[in-house]
């Protein structure tokens, strides 16, 4: 990396979370300056250059895994996609950057994040597919041109980084609350034909921290690094699922929409 | 903190409320317009069905859809929650309704 230094090099502070748990403060490095620089580029020189003991996660480097999200300058950010010259136009140089872990997610060290509440959320709002054929049946057909598809196909492009969930101000203030990765990836199974689990999983967001408990700020797609956007799915469940209560209120559940999709 | 059942019952109120609100006003004006008394417009509401019916209604709807309202705000904002959260919204919602058809019946008995 530093054998690419322009002839001048610039060198940026940038300021990073370290501290385990609840415990930590910033520490500021100095990074040189480069063209076509990523925030995980700056962060992987700071490991290899300056301070190897730098906790923080990435695999892909090509926005595909989902594994590098991190606040950047209090927003959060798929890093390996992010570039510098994004964050830092029209900033004053000693600003800097500011790199922390992401948000309403607990610290396991430096960048790193515990992910499991974010993963346990998305199997509490039964966001985990629902067979309804064996390997030995054969391939459902799937009508591209459906509603349900199309409605399915708009949620589907996922990739796990948590941004939505970290940006989430519902999140924040009611931890209970499944977030809208979990509720995103419930709609897009509630709207595929091979999945089978419709009505578990509108009774699974209809609870105490379901769907209904967003309030509709749209943070979540404001930052979604794939620009999906989990309102118009939280939008989607909230009226599925009041449609389906009511149902139940009625007694008509049972007779008309058990086993639908089986 | 708000459930499927919670919410139905925020939105069916505030479709109720909708109308209600702008009746509301429309009779505010209409009374502050034509500068009817106090005694004017009790005589005609006390006895009337219909404006029992009309503020009754908006009273109960407007205690049920601020206590869930309150509710969400108590959860996210004071960090309230179980049996004390689910006490303290009843209260409010007892009150509000209490004190509204008080002031209904007040007004149209």
């Amino acid at each position: 990396m530093p054998d690419s230094l322009p002839a001048k090099e610039q060198l940026l502070d940038v300021h990073i979370w370290r501290g385990s748990g609840e415990e930590g403060s910033y520490q500021t490095f100095q990074v040189p300056l480069q063209e076509s620089q990523t925030i995980l580029d700056v962060v992987s020189y700071i490991q290899q250059y300056i301070d190897t003991g730098l906790s923080y996660r990435f695999a892909c480097r090509v926005g595909m895994c989902g594994s590098c999200a991190m606040m950047v300058n209090g927003v959060p950010r798929w890093t390996c996609r992010t570039h510098v010259k994004k964050i830092t136009d029209g900033m004053r140089p000693a600003d800097g950057l500011t790199i922390s872990p992401l948000r309403n997610l607990p610290v396991i060290k430096d960048l790193v994040v515990d992910m499991d509440l974010f993963f346990d959320k998305w199997v509490r709002a039964e966001a985990v597919h629902h067979p309804t054929r064996t390997a030995r049946d054969a391939i459902q057909p799937v009508e591209e041109e459906t509603a349900e598809r199309q409605a399915a196909n708009a949620a589907i492009e996922c990739i796990n980084c948590a941004v939505c969930y970290a940006a989430c101000d519902v999140v924040a203030s009611n931890p209970d609350y499944l977030g809208p990765a979990a509720l995103n990836r419930a709609w897009s199974l509630v709207n595929d034909v091979r999945d089978g689990g419709r009505e578990a999983i509108l009774q699974a967001v209809s609870g105490t921290g379901g769907c209904h408990n967003c309030h509709s700020q749209q943070s979540c797609q404001k930052y979604c690094p794939n620009e999906l956007n989990p309102t118009a799915s939280i939008a989607g469940l909230k009226r599925e699922s009041a449609k389906y209560a009511m149902r139940s209120l009625l007694s008509l559940a049972g007779s008309g929409k058990k086993g639908e999709k089986a | 903190m708000i459930s499927a059942r919670l919410y139905i019952l925020q939105r069916a109120t505030a479709l109720i409320m909708a109308p209600l609100v702008i009746g509301h006003i429309a009779v505010m004006i209409y009374a502050v317009q034509n500068g009817l008394s106090a005694a004017e417009i009790l005589s005609r509401t006390q006895g009337s069905f219909f404006w029992a019916a009309f503020y009754g209604l908006f009273a109960l709807a407007v205690a049920i859809h601020a206590a869930i309202g309150l509710r969400a705000i108590l959860h996210e904002w004071a960090g309230l929650k179980g049996a004390l959260l689910t006490a303290i919204c009843w209260g409010i919602a007892l009150g509000l309704g209490g004190l509204g058809l008080q002031a209904v019946y007040s007004v149209t008995g």
